[in-house]
């Protein structure tokens, strides 16, 4: 695996796997009272976003403290980014702390590979502009395998606002790697020009869902919307919400968070027992303590490598308070 | 309208300025002579004297006169020197990233004999006293004859015509809002009707901004993987049918700069079978680069318009070859260090060319067998014909405007610098083949290579 995940792209098949694996594995410690390993005691994690997010920044605070590294907290507002810094000096600044990682979100596609480029630490990227989020997709691949068993030939129909989600560009690629076939699906005016080339096909109807194995749908982000993708929220939900009539009984749905509910999503179907959405939540902190683990002690990577290599979480049986 | 000849009494004569410089007398033995215009496609010597090209002889014929500079051109090819249509000085307002001395002298280094600026400096150069300054700084500092073009609305807003007739008769070069497309079809029409008062060119940076919107690159399948805003084709084509059809209703005469598309380049080619009065220009990163390039999200390939397809590409260089595209320009845009190291969406448009434009043409298009050696000089010499600059050529009696290139000298580019005060260039890190030795423009030495050794008779 290389130093920094900064795509689904920089992963083989096998270095999925072995995430996959690591993570099941942490799941049992997150099923103890004591939730805690000291594989990356001693060393330090730097949180760094500059946009807001619920669930990624406090999964990626919980996967850090499980693991017992020292986390460093840093949201873009209230910091020194608000008197103008610019990245790369903020960067060069917290690298100064010698963190064995930095955990990066931006508004802005590529910032996650531009920080790398400036710090000696593994950079992990929490989503960059429109363009991915590979811990997402992650743990979007374990939640579902957890429930299917297999991903190998599921077909997988990801609905909705496309054009500016990062979680559909690397959800398509995660999917596709693990043997999924997967289809894009919404309004023509949220569907990119040249999508394809991501290695998915494309529906601008419903009709075909009833193929699906899984329907991922997708937040419909209003923020990002600068104008006249669609008429109306009212037209959108008429032909593509996701709800009891579309959603057939024997498939599964998931959805990245936060839902805008009657739109997107009907409010039975969240609340059904095909939804995995509060599975995803959960995947969150064990998918991302698996990622912070393959970088920073699998393979020997970094100081301590060795030592917490032996200390493999199924072969403890008691984890040390930290 | 008037033609301006590049010589060394040109800045009192004309629209373009430099600091006064002692006229040269020099004489190049032995280079590969290549004008395609004028004929010129053997070795020979050739003479400067008094700053213009006294005689051109056989290889041993021709003897240096006393006090003049002997030049050992064996080995080397001495050409027209270009003329680039299209620069950023970034003067006044953004000195830190180029002034009108080092923009000039980077032009140079190029084998450039002149340049034309473009107005969106701040202020934006929309008034006579404004334009009158800057001829004044380039009458100082400028290294080769400098022309400067003015806005054609105040602000560069879209919204009101400057004073055109006042800045034409102030020594405005052209007039255009490069860098901003004229979105209002009837201003623009207004323009060109004025035209018939003031003159100049119009010059065109085509964008419809309803489809180029929030844009940071070309619209297509790396965009889409990416997840950036794209620029369609349709942007830019759009708007040159647009103002194709003006000029061609109100009789006038445009010049599209920096054409990026296939159907732009298509929409041209109709044009001018119809006699509407248009040229057009194309960059070198435009036929050399693709969006390919942007995979890396390096804010040295985001530029305005953006590079397009493999598609795109082929067609400006079919475009180029049948003269649907009369010159390529640089559309040099330096900008800050820091304003670079930023993301790539945030990051500013623009790259510097001046000192690559000739080496990485000749490495990609000549040396790969795309197009020949004489089509490349004719193109880049050719730059300020539109405009009304008589093309720099070899012939005896003309002016000298000349540059001296090793065609087979290796170099990477940034080694050493540049001349330039930025560094945002496209082709940073590549090794190319070919430099430029030596510019003579406008009668006067305006290069020289630091190593590039010379000698004085007697």
């Amino acid at each position: 695996m290389k130093r920094h995940l900064l795509s689904i792209d920089d992963l083989t098949r096998q270095d999925i796997e072995r995430i996959l694996r690591r993570a099941e594995s942490f799941a049992e410690v997150s099923g103890r009272e004591i939730k805690k390993v000291p594989t990356l005691r001693g060393r330090t994690i730097v949180n760094l976003f500059y946009e807001s997010s619920t669930r990624t920044n406090s999964s990626f605070e919980l996967a850090a403290k499980r693991l017992s590294a020292d986390l460093v907290s840093i949201k873009a507002q209230g910091s020194s980014v608000d008197k103008g810094e610019s990245l790369k000096d903020t960067v060069q600044t917290l690298s100064a702390y010698d963190p064995a990682a930095i955990v990066f979100r931006s508004p802005n596609a590529g910032a996650a590979a531009l920080v790398a480029r400036w710090t000696s630490a593994s950079v992990v990227n929490a989503g960059d502009g429109k363009h991915e989020h590979p811990t997402q997709a992650l743990l979007d691949l374990y939640t579902l395998r957890r429930r299917t068993g297999s991903l190998e030939g599921l077909r997988v129909w990801i609905v909705g606002d496309v054009l500016h989600s990062r979680v559909a560009r690397s959800g398509v690629l995660a999917f596709a790697r693990m043997g999924c076939h997967v289809t894009v699906c919404g309004p023509p005016t949220l569907i990119p020009r040249g999508i394809e080339a991501l290695g998915c096909e494309v529906s601008y109807t419903l009709d075909g869902l009833g193929d699906a194995d899984v329907v991922y749908a997708l937040r419909m982000q209003h923020e990002r919307m600068s104008g006249g993708e669609i008429p109306s929220l009212r037209e959108y939900a008429a032909r593509y919400q996701i709800d009891g009539r579309r959603l057939g009984p024997s498939q599964l749905l998931m959805h990245p968070g936060p839902v805008n509910r009657g739109v997107e999503l009907a409010a039975e179907v969240i609340d059904s027992p095909q939804a995995l959405i509060t599975q995803q939540v959960e995947s969150g902190v064990v998918v991302r303590m698996a990622v912070l683990y393959e970088l920073l002690a699998g393979q020997g990577g970094g100081t301590g490598g060795e030592q917490s290599q032996a200390l493999t979480v199924s072969e403890r049986t008691e984890p040390q308070p930290a | 309208m008037n033609r301006i000849n590049l010589t060394a009494q040109a800045p009192e004569a004309g629209r373009l300025d430099r600091a006064p410089v002692p006229d040269a007398t020099a004489l190049i033995r032995g280079a590969y002579l290549l004008d395609p215009r004028a004929g010129l496609d053997g070795v020979g010597d050739i003479l400067v004297r008094d700053g213009a090209v006294a005689e051109i002889g056989a290889p041993g014929t021709l003897e240096a006169p006393d006090g003049a500079e002997l030049v050992e051109g064996e080995g080397l090819h001495a050409f027209p020197a270009f003329v680039d249509p299209h620069v950023h000085l970034r003067t006044p307002g953004r000195e830190d990233e180029e002034d009108v001395d080092t923009g000039t002298r980077s032009a140079a280094a190029g084998g450039y004999c002149a340049v034309l600026a473009m107005p969106n400096t701040d202020p934006v150069v929309d008034s006579a006293p404004v334009l009158r300054s800057l001829r004044e700084r380039a009458r100082a500092e400028a290294r080769i004859p400098t022309g400067f073009t003015a806005a054609i609305t105040v602000g560069q807003n879209g919204e009101r015509l400057t004073e055109m007739a006042e800045l034409a008769d102030a020594g405005a070069a052209a007039f255009t809002d490069d860098g901003l497309p004229v979105r209002s079809a009837g201003i623009m029409r207004q323009a060109l009707r004025y035209q018939r008062l003031c003159g100049g060119v119009l010059a065109l940076h085509e964008e419809d901004p309803t489809l180029s919107r929030n844009g940071v690159m070309h619209e297509g399948e790396v965009s889409a993987v990416l997840g950036l805003a794209g620029i369609p084709s349709v942007s830019e084509s759009t708007m040159v049918a647009r103002d194709c059809e003006l000029a061609r209703y109100e009789d006038g005469r445009i010049h599209v700069q920096h054409v990026s598309a296939r159907e732009t380049v298509e929409i041209i080619e109709r044009a001018k079978a119809a006699g509407v009065q248009v040229t057009a220009e194309a960059s070198p990163h435009h036929l050399l680069l693709t969006h390919d390039a942007v995979r890396s999200l390096d804010t040295h390939f985001k530029m305005n318009p953006p590079l397009r397809s493999e598609d795109d590409r082929q067609a400006l260089i079919d475009g180029l070859r049948a003269g649907v595209l009369d010159c390529i320009a640089t559309d040099h845009a330096p900008h800050s260090r820091e304003e670079k190291e930023e993301p790539f969406e945030p990051a500013p448009m623009g790259v510097t060319g001046l000192e690559t434009a000739f080496a990485a043409l000749h490495t990609d298009l000549v040396l790969s067998g795309v197009v020949d050696l004489s089509l490349i000089v004719e193109r880049m010499t050719a730059g300020g014909e539109p405009f009304g600059i008589v093309v720099p050529t070899l012939a005896k009696g003309a002016p000298a405007n000349l540059c001296l290139v090793d065609l087979a000298a290796e170099w990477e580019v940034g080694e050493s610098g540049y001349e330039s005060r930025s560094a945002n260039c496209a082709f940073g890190g590549r090794r190319l083949t070919g430099r430029v030795r030596m510019t003579v423009a406008a009668g006067a030495v305006a290069f020289r290579e630091r190593s590039f050794a010379i000698e004085a008779v007697r």
